[in-house]
């Protein structure tokens, strides 16, 4: 991509902007669905929620604005006035919730730890129960060096890593990929929730909702090639994580734009912005988007003359994969 | 029975054995040769507030995840890393890579935009950012990297690197 292209996503944004048309929630949306929408003509939303103040004066999130601005992005994509009312269209009681972090960012880029916490007060005020959502990643030492303390014991929130109770045994394949999936996502969880964090990737040019399934995996390390294609898409194929991925939520507070996935700090900012979608790739495009905006701003190579354009999100679009849309003209951005 | 001879080469073993130890008590730093990671207050004001943990090239993914294909190009060995806290504040992490050779090192912050970074004496060179520093020195290369900015931050990164450096051999 040159930058003359880049030039004309960034116009798309803003017209998008103008026209933008909020889809009425899809409920219980899953990713076939998204894709049997993106396929029948009809275009998916991708919110992008925004709070200049979201740090107040300091350098952390504030945890009371962004509780704000989640609800503010869900209720504009799910076009609905009450903050619980979004999410008792996504879940039902009795259901498990699994809540998908990133804590390899480390510290200074990882899923802010107020997000899930407002991720979880929604969910319970939706009815369901607080032991049945489970907070998790990889490893629990990495989510506890984040601010994610293990908790696996009564009624509260759990809150812990794949490395405590191991990988399904039996390996299962989708394309390219052949994985032992975590426990978590086939034992305990019935609804996945993704919450990614906007970064450069070195290998995959961009991560955001696809990417960060590697985190559920034994294996991520064999797909790294190739810029991760068409690896990453195969893997979002695979029924456990397309049927139970109902909506991603893309934290973006702090976003990198070079030099990712790792967290360093003369290559990230603070966009202080959410992104949320029940399409991830429509989330993922639109994740790019920001992240060539930033780099052109920054006097940097578009990812395609750096060689490293995410290839794998236009895969999960296409034919074989129907994951979600990576067409402009099908995605409905909407800015709030 | 142990023949004499036998007896007599026991004995000399012991005391070659007893002779090299004594050597080594002796000249050696064991901490500094240990880890290339400065201890508490080494550095002023600077406290080491976890282990180190070390990932071989082949585990580290583990750590640095979609990263690890650039270092194993660039021929990296493995990775060590430790946190820091500096006047109960200001929170660091080092992160050491140990590369086949020197060139290693250079690859990778060849590969990595200079903008806004204060070049700085340090190694075989440096660079130092508002808010994280980075340095290489032989097969070494070092990554410092705060969590908050403030006008006190790259001083004290500095003094940490400066630290650690000192600690690297050659």
């Amino acid at each position: 991509m040159d930058r003359g292209n880049s030039t004309s996503r960034r116009n798309f944004l803003k017209s998008c902007l103008a026209g933008a048309v909020v889809l009425g929630a899809r409920g219980k949306g899953e990713l076939l669905e998204a894709a049997d929408q993106s396929s029948a003509g009809a275009k998916s939303t991708v919110v992008i929620a925004r709070d200049s103040m979201l740090r107040g004066g300091a350098s952390a999130v504030d945890s009371s604005r962004i509780l704000s601005l989640l609800d503010r992005a869900m209720q504009s994509l799910f076009d609905l006035d009450h903050p619980a009312e979004p999410w008792k269209q996504l879940v039902h009681p009795g259901e498990k919730v699994g809540i998908k972090i990133n804590a390899l960012g480390g510290r200074g880029l990882s899923s802010n730890r107020h997000l899930v916490e407002a991720i979880c007060e929604r969910l319970e005020e939706a009815g369901v129960r607080a032991g049945d959502i489970v907070v998790w990643d990889r490893d629990t030492d990495e989510m506890g060096h984040v601010g994610f303390s293990a908790a696996t014991a009564g009624n509260r929130v759990q809150c812990f890593g794949t490395d405590r109770i191991g990988y399904e045994e039996e390996l299962v394949t989708s394309g390219s990929v052949g994985s032992r999936l975590s426990r978590i996502l086939t034992q305990l969880s019935d609804v996945l929730i993704n919450v990614p964090v906007l970064k450069d990737h070195d290998g995959a040019g961009v991560t955001g909702a696809l990417k960060n399934m590697y985190g559920v995996i034994h294996n991520p390390n064999k797909f790294h090639p190739n810029g991760c294609n068409p690896y990453i898409a195969d893997l979002n194929l695979l029924p456990a994580i397309r049927t139970k991925m109902r909506l991603t939520v893309c934290d973006a507070t702090t976003a990198c734009f070079e030099g990712g996935p790792g967290y360093k700090p003369q290559y990230s900012w603070n966009h202080n912005a959410l992104i949320v979608s029940q399409d991830p790739v429509a989330l993922d495009y639109t994740g790019w988007q920001i992240i060539e905006r930033k780099r052109a701003e920054k006097g940097l190579k578009t990812l395609e003359a750096d060689g490293r354009a995410p290839r794998y999100i236009a895969t999960a679009a296409d034919a074989q994969h129907r994951l979600g849309t990576s067409d402009p003209r099908r995605i409905a951005l909407v800015e709030v | 029975m142990i023949g004499h001879s036998m007896l007599l080469r026991r004995g000399l073993l012991l005391g070659t054995c007893m002779t090299w130890a004594w050597a080594v008590g002796c000249t050696a730093r064991p901490d500094r040769q240990a880890t290339p990671f400065p201890a508490t207050q080494e550095v002023a004001e600077w406290v080491r507030t976890g282990d180190v943990r070390t990932f071989p090239a082949a585990d580290l993914w583990k750590y640095i995840d979609g990263e690890a294909e650039r270092y194993l190009k660039a021929g990296v060995r493995s990775v060590s890393t430790a946190d820091y806290r500096f006047r109960d504040k200001l929170d660091a992490v080092v992160d050491i890579y140990s590369m086949d050779s020197k060139s290693g090192g250079e690859k990778i912050m060849e590969s990595e935009p200079a903008a806004g970074a204060e070049t700085v004496r340090l190694g075989d060179g440096g660079r130092l950012f508002d808010q994280s520093m980075v340095f290489r020195k032989g097969p070494y290369l070092v990554r410092i990297t705060a969590y908050e900015s403030s006008p006190a931050t790259p001083p004290a990164l500095l003094a940490l690197a400066r630290g650690v450096e000192l600690r690297l051999k050659p």
